[in-house]
């Protein structure tokens, strides 16, 4: 059975790309294709998930070859589960999309490559969970990069061009780390298979064993953003559309972190670098934290945010203890699910008030209690407010450091402590300003002040995630001390037309934004533009599921669990792969 | 020794091009860059076995590993695409494409970009 559906997920989104291509006139068609093909990845990975859990891992050698020569796709119980939270926050996603499509008037001028490359993008994340040997971990990650460039720079616009050129620089220099390392492994050992390198690596001397494992992990420490290779990440991240940055925060950084829990498991199960990883991991909880207080933009904060908390995934990993590994695979689940979450909703929040600093927003809960809630709930669970599942995992992480007893450990419990204390304060400050104020306090504090606040450093034009190429420049000119109410309001109704030819771009669709009154403050009124029905129900959905996530905790670090002991034990995996003659 | 040699050369040159401020030079520093990496998946191999790596054709001591050159085929099809894609980018994110002014990512167009760097080095997180 298994045989039949592993490549599935790899397959259906590929082959829905090109269908999705070729109906490219026919919006309609199209998104129907593409939520189609979701759905049953989703439905795959689901039965994936049920077999993997009762049956154990399996593999499928592609094309039947023997195995160590065969390309193999290996389903065990933590690739299935990646599947499966990881299809179904795309197929939340897409729906989002869609609806931001619909809710922009676009029926006959779509952006038809928006389809097909997301779902490439989402078959390169299944191929990576699934590929069971170096090599093809490496095409995965890379067609998964290649839909991320088009994706992010979708459009063209000047900044969005600029921060996709940081990202691309980035990404292409860890995949070339990843390749050379994947050289140098084969030289040293003659294959790629993770199964058999499990088996060879443990015969190399130390040193060569030490210059491996830190070459993968500075690749895939670069692609999940673990603290000294992370600062691409807030820069790259808010520029693009909504839906764009939403999957792109739940899903690239994560397959990242799956490929370090892969490498730490499997291939070097002594732990030889898991002291660097510690410290490594309590400078991005922290730093990143740091980053997402000082900021005022809320995507911007978000993207530290997301930082911030794969240090807790890096700090379960790091304990290399079975509890460790169970509690960075749940945080894993709860992190995708609500940083794409948050992400939507802060799509929501600019529609809603036209910006995303938090110095211009205002009066949200009552104009829109519906995406109060919307946002409050996720915002706690990001935080770790009981009982939501963000607190689950913390304490489990926290359980795991405490369990170790190491005095690293016990220091990485209280930064994770203050990290988290400093999340929620992010959080609530976004809250006070976004939503609790009332709109007449945000209006007035929009004076000089505001606007030298939102137009300084942690705001500046460069970063500015919505201007367009005219309000650059005139961000230049306005320094941080400057703030003639006339430059503001020019510099304003630039960014609403900066904003209104973002919201366009992302979804190619002809907003109203530029024939809308720009530089007033009547327009900065949220209640004139409905939530749209789709998008709303969309982020409703992926919050209920968010919130979901508690309910069915137990079951889940039951499975997480399992999923560590499996990949602590390495016997399932390798059995998996070579069937029941083990090479020695 | 000589596949070290090069291998050496071309990672030098790539990244001194990669630390240079024109989009263009970052491009083609990536392009030695991958270039490396290619010399070195196929040295991986082993430098000295050349045969065909055909059954009846030559001796398995003797043929060619024909596993790394198929990495390296694959890595030379992505590093290609990229680099198309990315000449693009500094195309499209080139302020003379849109007037029609020809300014391919020489330095004209770099003072542009060095002043933004500049001011996000003043401007970074406080």
């Amino acid at each position: 059975m298994t045989g039949v559906l592993a490549p599935l997920p790899v397959l259906l989104p590929l082959l829905g790309a090109a269908a999705a291509l070729l109906v490219g006139r026919h919006s309609r068609l199209q998104r129907a294709v593409s939520i189609l093909v979701l759905s049953a990845v989703v439905a795959v990975s689901v039965a994936l998930l049920f077999i993997a859990d009762a049956n154990g891992a399996a593999a499928v050698a592609v094309g039947d070859w023997p195995v160590p020569v065969a390309i193999v796709l290996v389903v065990d119980r933590l690739s299935a589960l990646m599947l499966v939270v990881a299809s179904t926050v795309g197929l939340g996603v897409l729906v989002f999309a869609v609806g931001q499509g619909t809710a922009d008037g676009d029926e006959d001028t779509p952006l038809s490559i928006f389809h097909p490359t997301y779902l490439v993008l989402i078959g390169g994340v299944s191929y990576a969970f699934l590929a069971g040997d170096l090599f093809n971990l490496y095409v995965g990650f890379e067609v998964l990069l290649t839909s991320s460039y088009v994706l992010l720079t979708m459009g063209g616009s000047a900044p969005r061009i600029r921060a996709g050129i940081t990202y691309v620089v980035v990404s292409l220099l860890s995949s070339l780390l990843f390749l050379a390392s994947i050289a140098l492994i084969y030289a040293a050992t003659g294959t790629v298979n993770l199964a058999q390198l499990s088996l060879r690596i443990a015969e190399l001397p130390d040193g060569t064993q030490l210059l491996l494992h830190g070459l993968l992990l500075i690749a895939f420490g670069i692609k999940a953003a673990v603290f000294p290779l992370s600062a691409w990440l807030p820069d790259s991240y808010p520029t693009a559309p909504a839906p764009v940055t939403a999957v792109f925060a739940g899903l690239l950084t994560k397959v990242g972190v799956y490929a370090i829990i892969r490498t730490q498991t499997l291939l070097f199960p002594d732990g030889a670098l898991d002291d660097v990883l510690m410290w490594a991991a309590l400078a991005t909880m922290l730093i990143g934290i740091l980053g997402a207080v000082a900021q005022s933009d809320i995507r911007r904060i978000l993207s530290f945010t997301l930082v911030s908390h794969i240090g807790y995934m890096v700090f379960g990993i790091a304990l290399a203890s079975t509890a460790g590994l169970a509690g960075a695979i749940f945080y894993v689940v709860h992190h995708i699910a609500i940083q794409t979450t948050l992400f939507l909703v802060a799509g929501l929040v600019e529609r809603r008030g036209g910006t995303m600093a938090t110095g211009r927003l205002g009066g949200l809960a009552t104009a829109s209690p519906l995406l109060a809630v919307l946002f409050f709930v996720p915002a706690m669970n990001l935080a770790g407010i009981p009982p939501f599942s963000g607190f689950i995992g913390k304490v489990g992480l926290l359980g795991a450091g405490i369990a170790d007893g190491g005095w690293a450990a016990y220091v990485l419990v209280g930064g994770a402590v203050v990290t988290s204390l400093l999340t929620l304060v992010a959080m609530s400050r976004v809250w006070t300003r976004a939503f609790w104020r009332p709109p007449a306090q945000a209006a007035s504090a929009d004076t000089a002040a505001a606007a030298a606040r939102d137009a300084g450093p942690d705001d500046g034009p460069e970063d500015d995630p919505t201007g367009a190429d005219g309000t650059d420049d005139d961000g230049l000119d306005l320094g941080p001390a400057g703030g003639a109410t006339s430059t503001t309001e020019a510099r304003q109704s630039g960014r609403r037309g900066g904003w209104a030819r973002h919201v366009a771009v992302a979804t190619a669709a002809p907003e109203g934004g530029e024939g809308r009154p720009s530089g007033g403050d009547d327009d900065r009124d949220p209640s004139l533009e409905p939530l749209p029905a789709v998008m709303t129900a969309a982020t409703g959905v992926m919050v209920a599921l968010t919130v979901g996530l508690t309910l069915i905790a137990g079951p889940l670090y039951g499975l997480t669990a399992r999923a560590a002991d499996d990949l602590r034990d390495r016997l399932p995996y390798i059995e998996a792969v070579y069937g029941e003659q083990v090479p020695r | 020794m000589t596949a070290a040699l090069v291998v050496g050369l071309l990672v030098a040159s790539g990244v001194f091009l990669l630390l240079r401020r024109g989009l263009l030079r970052v491009v083609l520093g990536f392009v030695l860059l991958g270039h490396a990496v290619n010399v070195l998946l196929v040295s991986a191999g082993g430098m000295q076995r050349r045969g065909v790596p055909l059954l009846g054709e030559a001796e398995a001591d003797v043929a060619a590993d024909p596993l790394p050159q198929a990495f390296v085929l694959t890595a030379v099809v992505i590093t290609f695409g990229i680099t198309v894609y990315m000449l693009a980018l500094a195309r499209a994110g080139d302020p003379g494409a849109t007037t029609g002014e020809p300014a391919p990512g020489e330095d004209a167009d770099r003072g542009g970009e060095a002043a933004d760097l500049d001011q996000r080095t003043e401007g970074g997180p406080s």
